[in-house]
């Protein structure tokens, strides 16, 4: 089914896409289709960069179980890093 | 026998006037043929559904697939315009466009010189929905939904399609016979789901044909995914070719 649902998010960083580097503005995370990955649903993550075009954009396919690891992973070096560094 | 056939990327005028970008293959025979509007799933105008667009092209009808993200992102990478409509909260589109879309491929297919005036409207998954859609809002002679999900059913409460009404409610306007292809693994639209599309269509006396392929799950007929399953996508292209075979013929 296409579930049609998506998260926004407003993001500061930076990605690399086809074209070298750019400033990252907003992120697209949904649980639908993949595109290219081999599952019928994937968490999905589109990092963008609206204002330089469709191409401006990174974008990752995760199985849920991966999606859910990889949480764990981000919030595990956030808590453990060094505070102050932010 | 003379197989030529040619596809390749077009303008056509979509809803409400504007030019947008669709994907058109075509036998080389002089016809005349019947027509065929293409919808594409929700992750977009790509490479899988131009060959659905080509095949029917191959079976002897003139086809064309709108590029429904066409007004989002033009001229963008299939999956880049797919994500920019998401980003920009175009994705659901709205039925009033995806009809204006619909209305305006099919004047393209009556433009060309090998038509026969007979129109037919596939789609897969959010495709299928729209396929109905159509169906229910446009004077057609075939169609055919693959999978289409929330023809029947309410979504819940914060999902984007809440509120819109749904397509099953619509059945007694159905204007021609439709052929729908189910996968029994499906939970959208699931067996109930089917059986509940099923009573509606037989109340209002109408002409259809479903198949449930048993084993097949959502997306069975998308050779590019893991869902695919080839002995019913095989089985389900002969149905389709049968089915517009019979009601777009001349």
């Amino acid at each position: 089914m296409c579930t049609y649902l998506t998260e926004k998010v407003a993001i500061g960083g930076s990605a690399k896409g086809a074209s070298g580097w750019f400033r990252v503005t907003e992120g697209s995370v949904y649980f639908d289709h993949p595109v290219h990955a081999p599952y019928g649903h994937t968490l999905n993550i589109d990092f963008l960069a609206p204002a330089e075009g469709p191409s401006a954009r990174v974008a990752v396919e995760l199985t849920a179980e991966s999606a859910r690891a990889l949480m764990k992973a981000i919030e595990a070096v956030l808590e453990s890093a060094p505070p102050g560094l932010e | 026998m003379y197989d030529a056939v040619l596809s390749e990327t077009v303008t056509i005028t979509g809803h409400e006037g504007d030019a947008i970008e669709a994907y058109a293959a075509r036998p080389l025979t002089p016809g005349p043929v019947g027509g065929v509007v293409v919808l594409h799933h929700l992750p977009g105008y790509d490479r899988q559904t131009k060959e659905f667009t080509r095949s029917l092209a191959v079976g002897g009808f003139n086809a064309v697939m709108p590029n429904l993200y066409s007004r989002e992102a033009p001229g963008a990478e299939p999956s880049d315009a797919m994500a920019t409509a998401r980003a920009s909260g175009a994705i659901p589109i709205p039925d009033e466009r995806i009809v204006g879309e619909v209305a305006g491929a099919i004047a393209y297919l009556n433009g060309l010189g090998n038509a026969n005036g007979k129109i037919g409207v596939i789609g897969h998954c959010s495709g299928g929905r729209q396929s109905f859609l159509a169906a229910v809002s446009l004077p057609l002679d075939a169609a055919v939904d693959c999978y289409g999900g929330f023809v029947v059913g309410t979504p819940p409460a914060g999902h984007p399609l809440a509120g819109w009404e749904p397509l099953v409610t619509k059945t007694a306007e159905l204007s021609c016979p439709l052929l729908g292809l189910f996968g029994s693994e499906d939970v959208s639209p699931s067996p109930a789901h089917v059986a509940e599309l099923e009573a509606a269509l037989q109340a209002a006396g109408k002409t259809y044909k479903f198949r449930s392929y048993e084993g097949a799950n959502h997306g069975f007929m998308q050779a590019d995914s893991a869902r695919y399953h080839p002995t019913s996508a095989v089985d389900a292209w002969a149905e389709i070719l049968a089915w517009f075979g019979r009601y777009l013929a001349a």
